[in-house]
This record gives structure tokens, C-alpha cells and sequence, in this order.
């Protein structure tokens, strides 16, 4: 780890000062993501600025939505009784990520800047353009199994790792966030930027911004969720396909829709079109599959990661299934 | 430094520092060390206060290996700094035991729960946290969520065998904390009532 000064603060804004003073500074809440950045030379904070004595770590429930403390850990968002019942596909994420233990130290504010496992990021010896912008992207010609086949360009294709974002898209989330200005609320679609040219610019934050809460509208619950997580291993384990579907029904017939897709794109990533050909239609099998045969428009293989193709396809199908209610939910 | 961090180091309020004299509380027991930002609160009781029951595997929180509870959640130590723990209570594998070994180390070793034994101080720690959650309703529940620790030498099949049968013995998952666990948790009601 490089040398870096600490602080704690119990003041959002006298963080949010911090942060907005110069370059170099960092919050940390959690630490899970940001303790492995450092440890790996990633992260060259100059100083880290501990904002867990602020507090912002309830599940709180209002008349039209759910707001989660932006340092509410993962696990007690999993176990929350309104989340459970009300937003399934989100508990169901949360219960899939990491580990018991890092789920109890991380937060869900942090859990959605989680940076990418691709493994050059993480590797300081070689080159990246999203850690050391314009020293080339070694996954091209290297090993790209875990990348993205949705949303790359040729100067990077690093998956977005998280599951929480993914279904917080299908559930119409918007993070709150407290900056310089004053504050302001950005949908979690919103919340990530495309790679193109500049993959080192990965979210709308500015300098000091500090999302203070999550908020999940109820309308949301009204459509019937489910998480679906495809990994290499059975737990604790990042997706190599996942896909949040969010259905809205009158009887069999799709009134609403929502899918969003991660592990194989570079940002989370809502499948629009998808939604728009499940309208009006009667959900049934042949539906679902055309409907994750269609996920993959625009999918491109680098390599390694060609297989994320079919996977996304069959993960989409099956989540729409199982959000639909059919049994097992099991793609033909 | 800047102008408004020496004015708040006159007035001895928080300012970024580089070195840190912290109290941290183990097992019970208050301790002062001084530290540099960067330690690991894992590299802080292993290094500095000698307590090296808890063990140093990937340094990344993929293993377990390093795992204790803090206020009574089972965390991994690598991927928190000890500066952030301070006013927090730590019990590691050296404040399990009170006269006798605790419930779940005896079941280790009856079920022949460990190999090399590098891992097991973690899985003992991940197993006191996952009977305190109560998330042991079968044997793939305990699997899942004993899936933080790994055991390079495959002794899964008898760690589970051993989590069962600590249960087994009558342990109610609120035995299973120990006194400064159980301490906690009667403060925190206290507070809240």
C-alpha cells in the first residue's frame, strides 16, 4: 500500500468538503472493495476519509418507496422483512454476493462502485485504460473470459461486477447523492458510464459526491421479481451471467416489464427492447425464450467470453420464467 | 498540511494523520498500540499484539482464514483497517474459550474437523457467527454459509458434521456467544429499551 493520511468524520458534509478538496481523496465505509484496491497498488488514495461515523444505515419505509441508508450493510439489506417480501430480486442479490463475512462489512452504497475484476485491472504490471488511461487494453489479446460481451469498445471491455445494481435497474432505484451543490438524485441506470474511449470515467460522480441513500419506489412492488446468478462455483462467486426480471402482470398477460442483465455487460445494463416485446403478450415457454434469444442483440464476443452469448440468453429466459411463476422456472 | 487540518489539530479534533495511537478492545481487554493508517486490523493483532490465532491467508477476503467478530458479526479482519475499529469490541479465537474450549472448538476436534490446521481458527470464528445467526437449518445452509471459509485440505464434509453437532449439544445459538459477545448484545437491548 502507498503511504495515505486518515480521517474519520461524523458530518456528511464536512465529508463531502473532504472529498471535494483535492485529488487523491477517498471515502471508505466497508473497505471490502477498497482494502483489496489498496493492497493490490490499484488504489493510490493520498488520503482516506472514513465516513462510517455518519451513520446512514437503516432501511426505512415510506408511504411511496423504501430508503436504504447508503452505509446499510448487505446482509441486514438481505434480511430486511420489506425488502424481502416487497423487492425480492434485490434480496435475492444481496444473498448471492460475496461471502457471510464480507456481507456484514459491506455497504450497498460501496457494493455499486465495486470496481471490475477484470483481471489486468487488478494486475499492476501490466497495461489498462481504466486504471492507467492510454497504456493499452491487455484483455484484448489476453484473457478475457470474465469480460463483458454487452457495452465495450476496443479500449475496454472489463465487466461490471456487482449484483445489487443489476436488480435495483429492474426495480427503478434512484441513488441520492450529496455533493458540493447541494443534493440530487441519479437513477441506478444512470449511475455508470460506457467505457468508449475514456473506461477511467466510470460513474456520474463528482469529486466529494457521497451517496447518502438508496431509493427503491413501491410502485416497483407491485411487479413480481426474481434474481437469477450464473457463476463458476455455486457461492461466493462473481456472475458470469446474471438477470434481474421484473414483471408487472394481469392474469398470464405482461402489463410492465423490467430486465436488467449483469456479468456481461459494462455497466448494468437494461435490456429496453426486451422489455418492450414482452408488452401486452401473454407470458408463456416460447415467450421466454424468444424473449432471451432477443437479450442478446448486439452482443459481441472478444475471445475467451463468446460462451457469455448462449449463457445470457438461457439466464434471461429462465428469470423471466421464474418472475413469471412457472415451476423451477427451468429453460428448455 | 492544510490550514484547516492544523487548526483542527490545535484543537484536537480529527485531522488526516499518517500514525494513529488507538485502543482497540480484544477479547475484553483494552489494548494501546500505535499504528501506521495502513494496518490491517489483522496485521495489528497478529503483528503488534501477538495474538496470531488468527491467520494470514490471502490478504484479500477470499479465504476466511482471518476471520473474527467484531461487535458479535463475523467479519474478515484483512479487509478493514485498525484505525476503524477503535470503541469496537473484538473477539478472536484466543477469547473463545473460558476454562474450558468452547462448545464448537471441542466439536472440531471430536469430528476430526481440521487437516493441516491453518484454516480452522477461521471456521471455528465463521461457525460461532453462523449459530448466532441461526442459519443452520440443514446441512446446505450450513454449507452456503460457511462458504466464506475455505479448507485447502477438503475437511468440509466433518466441519459441517462438527457445526451440527455443537448444535446438537443443546448450544442455542445465544450460548454460543461468548460472555463479551453476550455482553454486547445485552448493552445493545439496554440502549434500545
Amino acid at each position: 500500500m502507498v503511504p495515505f493520511a486518515y480521517t474519520s468524520v461524523a458530518d456528511p458534509l464536512a465529508a463531502v468538503e473532504r472529498g471535494a478538496g483535492g485529488t487523491g481523496v477517498a471515502y471508505i465505509a466497508g473497505g471490502t472493495d477498497m482494502l483489496q484496491l489498496l493492497q493490490e497498488g490499484v488504489a493510490t488514495p493520498t488520503e482516506l476519509v472514513d465516513i462510517n461515523p455518519i451513520g446512514f444505515d437503516d432501511v426505512s419505509v415510506a408511504v411511496d418507496g423504501v430508503r436504504i441508508g447508503a452505509m446499510a450493510r448487505l446482509a441486514d439489506v438481505a434480511d430486511d422483512p420489506t425488502i424481502r417480501e416487497r423487492f425480492p430480486a434485490v434480496a435475492e442479490a444481496l444473498h448471492e454476493s460475496a461471502s457471510p463475512q464480507v456481507r456484514n462489512m459491506a455497504t450497498v452504497a460501496g457494493n455499486l462502485l465495486q470496481r471490475t475484476r477484470c483481471l489486468y485491472f487488478r494486475d499492476i504490471t501490466t497495461p489498462c485504460n481504466k486504471r492507467d488511461p492510454g497504456s493499452g487494453c491487455s484483455a484484448l489479446e489476453g484473457q478475457n473470459r470474465i469480460n463483458a460481451v454487452l457495452g465495450g469498445s476496443p479500449q475496454c471491455f472489463a465487466t461490471y461486477p456487482g449484483d445489487l445494481a443489476v436488480a435495483l435497474v429492474a426495480s427503478d432505484a434512484e441513488v441520492m447523492i450529496r455533493g458540493a451543490n447541494g443534493e440530487r438524485t441519479v437513477l441506478v441506470e444512470n449511475l455508470h458510464h460506457l467505457p468508449g474511449d475514456t473506461p477511467h470515467l466510470e460513474t456520474v460522480l463528482k469529486p466529494g459526491d457521497l451517496i447518502v441513500a438508496i431509493w427503491i419506489p413501491l410502485h416497483a412492488a407491485g411487479r413480481r421479481s426474481h434474481y437469477v446468478k450464473v457463476r463458476d462455483r455455486a457461492t461466493f462467486e462473481w456472475a458470469l451471467a446474471s438477470c434481474a426480471a421484473s414483471l408487472g402482470m394481469d392474469g398470464d398477460r405482461v402489463i410492465d416489464a423490467r430486465v436488467a442483465v449483469g456479468g456481461v455487460a459494462t455497466k448494468p445494463w437494461r435490456l429496453k427492447h426486451v422489455e418492450d416485446m414482452l408488452m401486452d403478450r401473454r407470458l408463456d415457454r416460447p415467450l421466454a425464450r424468444e424473449a432471451g434469444e432477443r437479450s442478446a442483440d448486439g452482443a459481441e464476443s472478444w475471445g475467451q467470453n463468446a460462451f457469455k452469448i448462449p449463457l445470457l440468453k438461457k439466464t434471461v429466459e429462465r428469470a423471466l420464467l421464474r418472475a413469471g411463476g412457472f415451476a423451477a422456472g427451468e429453460a428448455a | 498540511m492544510l490550514e484547516v487540518d492544523r487548526e483542527r489539530a490545535r484543537a484536537g479534533t480529527a485531522y488526516p494523520q499518517h500514525a494513529f495511537e488507538i485502543a482497540l478492545t480484544v477479547n475484553g481487554e483494552e489494548h494501546r498500540l500505535s499504528v501506521d493508517a495502513r494496518t490491517t486490523l489483522l496485521d495489528a493483532l497478529r503483528d503488534r499484539l501477538h495474538l496470531t490465532g488468527t491467520k494470514k491467508g490471502c490478504g484479500l477476503g477470499q479465504c476466511g482464514a482471518c476471520t473474527l467478530l467484531v461487535d458479535g458479526r463475523r467479519v474478515v479482519s484483512c479487509l478493514t483497517l485498525a484505525v476503524m475499529n477503535q470503541g469496537r469490541s473484538i473477539t478472536t479465537i484466543e477469547g473463545l474459550a473460558d476454562g474450558e474450549l468452547h462448545p464448537v472448538q471441542q466439536a472440531f476436534i471430536d469430528h476430526d474437523a481440521f487437516q493441516c490446521g491453518y484454516c480452522t481458527p477461521g471456521q471455528i470464528m465463521s461457525a460461532v457467527g453462523l449459530i448466532q445467526e441461526g442459519r443452520t437449518r440443514s446441512d446446505d445452509e450450513i454449507r452456503e454459509n460457511m462458504s466464506g471459509n475455505l479448507c485447502r485440505c477438503g475437511a468440509y464434509v466433518n466441519i459441517v458434521d462438527a457445526i451440527k453437532d455443537a448444535i446438537a449439544r443443546g448450544l442455542d445459538p445465544r450460548e454460543a456467544m461468548t460472555e463479551a459477545v453476550e455482553a454486547i448484545r445485552q448493552d445493545a437491548e439496554g440502549k434500545e429499551t
